[in-house]
């Protein structure tokens, strides 16, 4: 059985099609999986296994119609912040802990009218506050590489249930680096869009000038797939993009151009040896493609924690407040600590007198970032770093450590900051055996291009994906 | 010592949607929440997408109230709980508002300043009652995420005068230019003086709000007490304080709401959920384009192309649609056959003034004929007409009789006796009036 859910997309879709397999055996292996292991990993905050059962039946009624929905019976778990109808949607907080939206994401409804089976709601840092899933008040996620690991955050819950085949693919989402470093920790393949290219309906927000919804698969093309059913222009969300979808998966086969690589050496520095040794490799190996690189010194990211804290922190505080105790049953105590210092910090960055000093001066080097990287653009077509400056961390890592979420994702902060797109593909593993990723980072829009040349390492390093997490 | 007055007034548009939803925005009188989505009960990752038709009606006011319209316009938050407000914040403009800057002409020629016109939402509704035996609170969102317009006037006003008469053309332009009901009794214009008074001729450092005025007549009372509360305290050598206070209509006054020391810091920042607004000079021109004539305008052309009176005039445009009601009947009336009556624009004027037409329940045509009638009317010398109406009653004496009783159906009869007798057309209105002048 296990051998149905390590399928990716694009295999289960062609086993789907030519009735190898039908959607409720896959469906039903998934649950399977999702039932042995939840226990371990602890994946899920809700499991909605008699809609996943009933929306497989009518996937394979579909199925014998000859009907061609690109994600039809394709078992995909969604990150639990994305409002669901009548399905409870915490964000992973207790405050929430009731609520069951009246309305559907526009993210989740384009997947559901791809066909798709919604398997459950999955775990991540309560609110997206994090990169552990260690602020999820439904306990942490657990690396299925090694369960004394974090899963990483605030997509942990997404990558998990990816990396451990718990289902086909995942929906996560990200503000800086929650979908492409809990990518990186689990060993999938984590695509950020650009900011406005996948609509932010229905998507409790987070930071919301950066919210990116996105997914993260076993394969690049898998999330070429996705890509292409959720992006696009939303009515419904004035910042999302009016520029019309490439089509991914035709695009991702052309033959790729010679690349110039940028690489900057300050998202180098701190970084772990075994992180480095794979950074080295992968260099090798782009350029044994006939790829070229280029040195660049991009403004230092460590400018863009300070950055992405402020504007991200005076956001959160207005946005969660809307939980004031009136409507949705549990008041403002239910909010974990986490929260409560974002709430705080944030409320501080926007009071008066202090608002110019912080907030205003944040959006200054806001474009100074934005604009630094419109520069690096004119000389290279993309920029390769590692993803995160360590591989997982052990469970308990982020405890007291309330900057602990800015520093593991000091690499991913300012592409996010930027509203660019980026990739997480799996390069290697450390001597623990924990996957190690590498990244991406390509100008806005740039989408169909970085799925091109992710798709054409992914070929060169296929042998990474015969090592499985051991569960 | 001089009052200094000025104003905040938030107008409700009358745009078929909510200001960033699809729902829709006639709310009066609705079951409490059935206007309502997820957008404008602010449940969590729902967003707002603003309404273009708002936004462009509120540039047209500005328009209209000779502002500057930035190039760069954006949205801001301004975070603050209250119970009727679902996302914790409001979505208003702050530091670069639609419109900056205009001006208006009052009747006495003086020019107040408009400081600005700003676009926001408008909050939900709590209802105070007892359910149940139980003292409770309840929430009506469907007036949430409806659209409203401030309109800020810098501190110019030294007399509620003026500030009525700058209310009313408030009132008169939203009409005219169709974008609000601008009706005070169901709150689409809601109004709050700020009142402080100067010693030394410039502008004070404290002033007094007086919040959610919904009538003309509180606002003169309120501004009237403040007036003299400020200058009975300045008299006494103490200083008014900054503070906001509200009218109590029972007790006659105004009564302190909250001081200074315990207001907001609204933590206002740019809305990140909406996208900054940049007008091109096309964009612009084309709403100018939409601006109708104005009353003002109006009544100039009137007394100019018809040779009315600037007080027929002011009448007859008081009101867009009796302006436009007016004209038509001008315009029907070229068209009648040289051998008919043809009243004079005077003529219409003067009938519609005196006899209060009210263009919902006169067509044009009836409003010609009664006209023209009236005309033909007044070539039968009122003592004549009154000597025939003394025959009926002495030749019917059961008409009096009945209408004493009561019956006014019977004054019908006395019309047809009249008519029968004076064999033209006359006016039966002016007939039936003068009958029941007689029966007194």
């Amino acid at each position: 059985m296990s051998n149905l859910t390590s399928l990716t997309i694009t295999q289960a879709k062609d086993k789907l099609r030519k009735k190898e397999i039908s959607s409720m055996e896959l469906t039903k292996a998934c649950l399977e999986r999702i039932k042995k292991l939840q226990g371990k990993l602890n994946v899920f905050v809700t499991i909605t296994e008699k809609e996943a059962l009933a929306s497989a039946k009518e996937a394979d009624n579909e199925l014998r119609n000859g009907s061609y929905l690109p994600l039809l019976g394709i078992p995909i778990a969604i990150k639990d912040n994305f409002c669901t109808i009548g399905v409870r949607t915490t964000a992973s907080s207790k405050v929430l802990d009731d609520f069951i939206p009246p309305y559907e994401s526009t993210v989740t409804q384009r997947l559901k009218d791809a066909g798709i089976v919604m398997l459950g709601k999955t775990n991540m840092d309560a609110w997206a506050h994090g990169s552990s899933t260690e602020t999820s008040d439904y306990g942490p996620t657990r690396n299925p590489w090694n369960i004394n690991y974090l899963a990483g955050g605030s997509s942990g819950g997404s990558a998990a249930a990816t990396a451990a085949d718990l289902c086909i693919g995942s929906i996560g989402s990200e503000t800086a680096g929650s979908i492409r470093q809990p990518a990186s920790w689990c060993g999938a393949v984590g695509l950020k869009p650009t900011y406005g290219r996948v609509s932010r309906y229905g998507v409790v927000a987070m930071g919301s000038s950066l919210d990116s919804p996105g997914a993260i698969t076993k394969s690049v093309e898998d999330a070429a797939l996705i890509l292409e059913v959720i992006a696009g222009h939303d009515p419904k969300d004035a910042t999302s993009s009016n520029l019309p979808v490439p089509k991914y998966l035709l695009e991702i086969k052309n033959p790729e151009k010679k690349l110039k690589i940028g690489i900057s050496g300050n998202y180098l520095e701190g970084v772990d040896v075994q992180v480095i040794k794979v950074f080295e490799n992968t260099k090798k190996m782009l350029q044994k493609l006939g790829h070229t690189f280029v040195d660049l010194k991009l403004f230092d990211p460590k400018y863009a924690i300070d950055v992405y804290t402020i504007l991200q922190r005076s956001e959160v505080s207005s946005n969660l407040a809307r939980y004031d105790g009136i409507r949705y049953g549990n008041d403002r105590s239910f909010f974990g600590e986490e929260a409560k210092r974002r709430i705080m910090l944030g409320t501080f960055t926007l009071s008066s007198g202090y608002y110019d000093a912080y907030y205003k001066k944040a959006q200054k080097v806001r474009t100074i970032i934005i604009n630094d990287f419109k520069e690096a653009f004119d000389k290279a077509d993309f920029i390769l770093a590692p993803t995160s400056p360590t591989p997982a961390l052990k469970l308990g890592a982020s405890q007291g450590k309330i900057m602990f979420g800015e520093l593991a994702d000091v690499l991913v902060e300012p592409s996010a900051i930027a509203g660019l797109t980026g990739i997480n593909l799996p390069a290697g593993f450390s001597s623990d055996g924990l996957p190690i990723g590498m990244q991406f980072i390509g100008p806005q829009f740039s989408e169909s291009e970085i799925i091109n040349i992710a798709y054409s390492f992914e070929k060169e390093t296929e042998f990474l994906k015969e090592r499985k997490p051991n569960l | 010592m001089n009052p200094v007055i000025g104003l905040e007034v938030h107008v409700e548009l009358k745009t078929k949607s909510k200001m960033f939803c699809g729902c829709s925005a006639d709310y009066f009188g609705k079951k409490p929440n059935t206007h309502t989505c997820p957008v404008c009960l602010g449940l969590p990752g729902s967003l707002p997408v603003p309404n273009k038709t708002a936004i462009e009606w509120c540039v047209m006011l500005g328009m209209t109230l000779n502002c500057d319209i930035p190039q760069f316009s954006k949205f801001d938050r301004k975070n603050y709980f209250y119970p009727d407000l679902p996302k914790g914040y409001q979505i208003s403009q702050y530091d670069e508002p639609f419109c900056l800057k205009g001006s208006i002409k009052l009747d006495s020629g003086k020019t107040i300043g408009i400081t600005r016109v700003h676009m926001e939402e408008d909050t939900g509704k709590l209802i105070h009652e007892s359910v149940g035996g139980e003292d409770v609170t309840l929430i009506d969102f469907n007036r949430s995420g409806v659209p409203l317009v401030e309109i800020v006037t810098d501190p110019d006003f030294d007399n509620v005068k003026d500030v009525i008469d700058y209310l009313k053309k408030l009132q008169q332009i939203t009409r005219y230019l169709d974008i609000s009901n601008a009706d005070m009794e169901k709150g689409d214009m809601r109004l709050e003086p700020n009142v402080s008074i100067s010693t030394d001729g410039k502008i004070p450092n404290y002033k007094v709000e007086v919040k959610n005025i919904n009538s003309f007549k509180f606002v003169e009372k309120s501004i009237n007490y403040e007036i003299r509360r400020q200058a009975s305290l300045i008299k006494e050598n103490e200083k008014p304080i900054q503070e906001t206070r509200g009218w109590n209509e029972a007790k006659q006054k105004t009564v302190s709401q909250r001081v200074k020391e315990e207001s907001s810091d609204y933590r206002y920042f740019p809305e990140p959920d909406i996208p900054p607004i940049k007008w091109s000079q096309k964009k612009i021109n084309e709403i100018r384009s939409f601006i109708p004539e104005l009353a003002d305008e109006k009544v100039k052309r009137f007394t100019k192309a018809y040779a009315l009176s600037n007080y027929d005039g002011l009448l007859l445009t008081k009101e867009k649609s009796l302006a436009d009601y007016f004209e038509e009947t001008i315009k029907q009336i070229k068209l009648i056959k040289n051998d008919e009556i043809k009243p004079t624009p005077k003529q219409v004027a003067n009938y519609i003034i005196n006899k209060g037409t009210d263009p919902e329940q006169t067509t044009i045509y009836q409003l010609i004929h009664s006209i023209q009638s009236s005309l033909v009317l007044s070539s039968i010398p009122d003592k004549e007409l009154k000597d025939i109406i003394k025959k009926v009653l002495k030749d019917y004496p059961k008409i009096t009789e009945d209408y004493k009783k009561g019956k006014k159906s019977v004054i019908q009869f006395a019309i047809g006796q009249v008519m029968y007798i004076i064999r033209k057309k006359i006016d039966i209105e002016i007939l039936r009036k003068l009958i029941i002048e007689e029966l007194n």
